[in-house]
């Protein structure tokens, strides 16, 4: 039944402790998470690091947020900024995919659409709301109900009237640090309830065995975009 | 608007993940419309997605993948929905697009005491189905064997003690017997969705239920 707002709610409370100094940076000078995983929570639990806590060296020292090559490409229709989204997703995309039960062909197929969509679709882009990885798998998963399910998924109406606001760059970079932070956290979560979250999303848990995870840290990225959306409205009316 | 009962977390999780039926996710891109506090829900959801995408083993694509890719890229596109903006009216733009148009669209079936339903078309894990309750008649009690989400369209119904109006989510599981009524104010119009029959506590609605198909 209907929880009270007055209980404990998982889903907003380990966020607090995420709570960092935003907003301080710059787009050149963002920081990245601190730590990742050495010697973290994942230790208390004795288990091997699962698939998606593997990050190399490599990985953790670039700018990883891909929201330049994104805007050129919704901007400016730059092959070149394509060509270094797709060398970088295209990949994960077909991972995701294999991981959600697709064959290889599949999946293959189905991340060419992914970026093919990607670029016809680049307009609805909105930094101030998802970060590029974000935005790529709500694509993906929209082509995955269509083609293991044969369904098409109901979307909420939009909330975009008329001519976009100006989008605020503040808002980009908050949104962004909070992905990242939301990225930390979520690698630093004991193996065993990392793997819930995998198994949530790739398609592998009932419903029951959803409303069983706790400690996801959503509260501050919900927050943010929350106000994303409050101002919206705002610019709406 | 006021909406004073929410999605709960499971469900919102599940959405964002794809994986409900679709007359679930009717349900879910329904509220959404109305509440922006599950709105922000869902995205926060969707961010956790990013996130796995983004940190999920690679698989490597075939070699020609990037250059197959670029070539599609200057063909004409099969067909791109508009993007889709708030419509006027009742009942929220997605179950608009099921029923065909707004409330006189709806194409009721009387099912006793005054009550009516429209089952809408969608895949058949679960089943999806607009109820319009005159002012004041009560629903037969009834429990599920799975989960039912009822969107409030129009109007009220009370549910023990709490009140649900336009926007407000009711989420209930197996465990729960319930007898909504509508309030007296207005007629009640909600949309509610369950991925199991109906459980009814009485016979003479157990009679009814094999012809009228609740």
């Amino acid at each position: 039944m209907q929880k009270s707002s007055k209980e404990i709610d998982p889903f907003r409370d380990v966020s607090r402790i995420l709570d960092m100094n935003a907003s301080t940076h710059t787009l050149q000078s963002l920081p990245r998470p601190a730590t990742l995983t050495d010697g973290g929570p994942c230790a208390l639990w004795g288990g091997k690091m699962s698939g998606f806590g593997k990050l190399s060296v490599e990985q953790k020292s670039q700018n990883s947020d891909w929201i330049a090559e994104m805007l050129r490409v919704r901007d400016q229709k730059d092959r070149k900024a394509f060509a270094a989204l797709f060398t970088h997703f295209a990949p994960r995309i077909k991972g995701f995919l294999i991981k959600s039960g697709a064959d290889a062909a599949m999946a293959e197929e189905c991340a060419q659409d992914v970026m093919t969509t990607l670029w016809h679709k680049s307009e609805q882009f909105d930094p101030t709301r998802a970060s590029v990885a974000t935005w790529i798998f709500t694509i993906a998963r929209n082509r995955r109900i269509d083609m293991l399910r044969r369904q098409r998924r109901p979307e909420p109406e939009e909330l975009t009237w008329g001519p976009e606001p100006e989008p605020d760059q503040a808002d980009t970079i908050a949104l962004m640090q909070e992905t990242e932070q939301l990225k930390a956290a979520m690698i630093a979560l004991p193996d065993a309830q990392r793997e819930l979250i995998e198994k949530a999303y790739f398609g592998d848990l009932s419903q029951a065995e959803i409303a069983k995870i706790t400690g996801l840290p959503l509260g501050t990225i919900k927050s943010r975009i929350r106000l994303a959306l409050d101002r919206l409205r705002h610019a709406m009316n | 608007m006021t909406i004073r009962h929410h999605l709960d977390d499971a469900t919102l999780m599940a959405y964002a993940a794809g994986t409900l039926p679709e007359a679930f996710n009717l349900a879910v891109a329904s509220h959404v419309s109305l509440c922006d506090e599950c709105r922000a829900a869902v995205a926060s959801c969707d961010a956790v997605g990013g996130v796995l995408m983004d940190t999920v083993e690679v698989s490597d694509l075939a070699d020609e993948s990037l250059a197959h890719t670029m070539a599609r890229l200057d063909l004409p596109e099969a067909q791109t929905p508009p993007r889709r903006v708030m419509k006027k009216g009742t009942l929220p733009g997605p179950l608009q697009d099921y029923v065909g148009g707004d409330l006189e669209s709806i194409k009721w079936r009387p099912i006793g005491m005054g009550v009516k339903q429209a089952i809408l078309t969608t895949s058949s894990e679960a089943v999806a189905r607009l109820l319009y309750i005159p002012a004041g008649i009560a629903m037969p009690d009834h429990s599920h064997g799975g989960n039912e989400l009822t969107l409030v369209l129009q109007g009220a119904f009370f549910d023990e003690d709490d009140r649900f109006a336009r926007g407000d989510i009711e989420v209930a599981d197996g465990s729960v017997t319930h007898t909504p009524i509508a309030d007296i104010g207005d007629d009640c119009i909600c949309l509610a969705v369950t991925d199991a029959p109906l459980e009814f506590k009485k016979l003479l609605p157990r009679i009814v239920q094999r012809f009228v198909g609740i």
